[in-house]
């Protein structure tokens, strides 16, 4: 048996301590041990980016990390990004433009998209579908999930523009 | 999908990793992004009682750009990409990269890691190959150099002994055109064949041209005799048909759920045709 670990992680801006074993996935520890389950697990299998969260600044499929790996680490996910009472924009804009059916692919989706227009706040169509391409939707066909990514990018920067 | 248990090691140096790997030797491995390790492992493929972390290993980061360019072997696909030094001085990088699996996947997977694998799959091995690339070796006994194109032995059998880890890749700034074409199922697909060319042009004729692909034998395929075919030549519709055949010479692909064999050979040679002409209509 493996010794277990000392992990410390800091999720959406909470400290977090506790004894892993070195294995145990961050998908797992996130949603079983830290009960936060907006990350979901679709596929297991690394394609598709239902478990997307933020590791130290770069989008993660967090069924690809181990804890172990993750020790130390800043980590946000959807959780950190809005609540219901304030939505973050990109959570509005797939709101209003039909951005989510069935919503299990959505956590992953807006978390994957709020790096991108960090990125690159300005994209094209096809640079949100390629910035885009690690994350699945087996609903929606993706239109409307571009258009709400464009969306958001779009009232990002006029509210930037009007703060300027 | 839950790996086998280990215990886990994140050495600040590559002292304490040579240590770890000389102590446990067979029962060690190393793990840079995990991208291709983490899937075997959870599906028992790989059972790895001690993984060594690399993340805090110093000096593994860095690329280095002049007449010799050098990529430590902790750069991820997505530092390729952003570094703007290296896709000047050699575009073939970036060009690749922006080909291989997805956005969340490059920000992890190393180059280190690509190489080491002995995926057949991976597409960095033939660009190295192309690249003429050299892999620098550490082991209990110092440093070595192993060329790309002596590295790879069959699949996940390299030259890499065990207790080495490779630190970095290092190649002279590539010269004239170039194009990594690659035919894939879907976005973020291992290639089903792919094409790494560079092309060198002096007047109006071809000086010279190296040419590898991927994913179409159980090691990448360093193919002389095409780059060959194209040498001395206009690069004509001749001289491509017999790049195109050498090529089909050298690779060996097999039947799997990518398709038949003689499917993969036209792929091959479809992708081949294109990557061709673009290194040349850039050359
Ligand atoms: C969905 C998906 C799609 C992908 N698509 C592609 C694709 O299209 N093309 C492609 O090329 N790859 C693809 N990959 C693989 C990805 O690029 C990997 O990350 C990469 O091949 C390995 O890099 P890594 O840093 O993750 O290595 P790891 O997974 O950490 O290691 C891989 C192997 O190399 C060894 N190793 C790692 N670093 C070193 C070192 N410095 N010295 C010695 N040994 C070392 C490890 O011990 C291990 O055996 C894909 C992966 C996924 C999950
Ligand atoms: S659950 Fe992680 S990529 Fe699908
Ligand atoms: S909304 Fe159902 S999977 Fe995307």
């Amino acid at each position: 048996m493996a010794k277990k670990m000392h992990i410390k992680l800091t999720v959406n801006g909470q400290e977090e301590e506790f004894l892993a074993e070195p294995r145990e996935l961050l998908i797992h520890t996130l949603r079983e041990r830290l009960n936060i389950t907006g990350p979901h697990i679709g596929c297991e299998t690394s394609h598709c980016g239902a478990c997307t969260v933020t590791v130290n600044g770069k989008s993660v499929k967090s069924c690809t990390m181990f804890v172990a790996q993750a020790d130390g680490a800043d980590v946000t996910t959807i959780e950190g990004l809005g609540s219901p009472d304030n939505l973050h924009v990109l959570q509005r804009a797939f709101k209003e433009n039909h951005g989510l059916q069935c919503g299990f692919c959505t956590p992953g989706m807006i978390t994957r998209a709020s790096k991108l227009l960090e990125e690159n706040p300005n994209p094209t169509e096809e640079e949100v579908r390629f910035g885009m391409a690690g994350n699945l939707c087996r609903c929606t066909g993706y239109q409307n999930i571009v258009k709400s990514i464009l969306a958001a990018a779009a009232e990002l920067n006029s509210a930037k523009e009007a703060a300027e | 999908m839950i790996p086998g248990a280990f215990e886990y090691h994140r050495p600040k140096d590559m002292e304490g990793v040579l240590a770890v790997l000389q102590e446990h030797g067979d029962d060690a491995r190393v793990i840079a992004g995990g991208h291709s390790l983490i899937p075997m492992m959870k599906l028992r493929m790989a059972d790895i009682p001690h993984l060594i972390d690399l993340q805090d290993v110093q000096g593994l980061n860095s690329i280095t750009v002049g007449d010799t360019i050098t990529i430590g072997a902790m750069v991820t696909q997505h530092h390729i990409i952003e570094n703007h030094a290296l896709a000047s001085a050699a575009p073939i990088m970036r060009e690749a990269s922006l080909q291989i699996a997805d956005p969340q996947v490059r920000y992890m997977g190393t180059v280190g890691g690509n190489v080491a694998n002995g995926d057949p799959g991976n597409d960095m091995p033939g660009l190295m190959q192309c690249l003429d690339a050299t892999f620098t070796l550490v082991g209990p006994d110092g440093e070595r150099e192993v060329a790309a194109r002596d590295f790879y032995e069959a699949a996940y059998m390299t030259d890499r002994e065990d207790e080495e880890v490779l630190t970095q890749v290092r190649f002279d700034k590539p010269q004239g055109g170039f194009a990594y074409e690659k035919q894939k199922r879907k976005i973020g697909d291992y290639a089903t064949a792919a094409a790494a060319v560079q092309i060198v042009k002096d007047g109006d004729t071809c000086a010279s041209a190296s040419i590898a692909m991927t994913n179409l034998s159980d090691t990448p395929i360093y193919s002389e005799d095409a780059g060959a075919a194209l040498a001395g030549t206009t690069v004509d519709d001749t001289a491509i048909e017999a790049a195109v055949a050498a090529m089909l010479g050298d690779i060996d692909p097999t039947e799997d759920n990518r398709g038949p064999i003689e499917f993969k050979r036209h792929a091959a040679a479809v992708i081949l045709r294109r990557a061709i002409a673009r290194a040349w209509s850039r050359a």
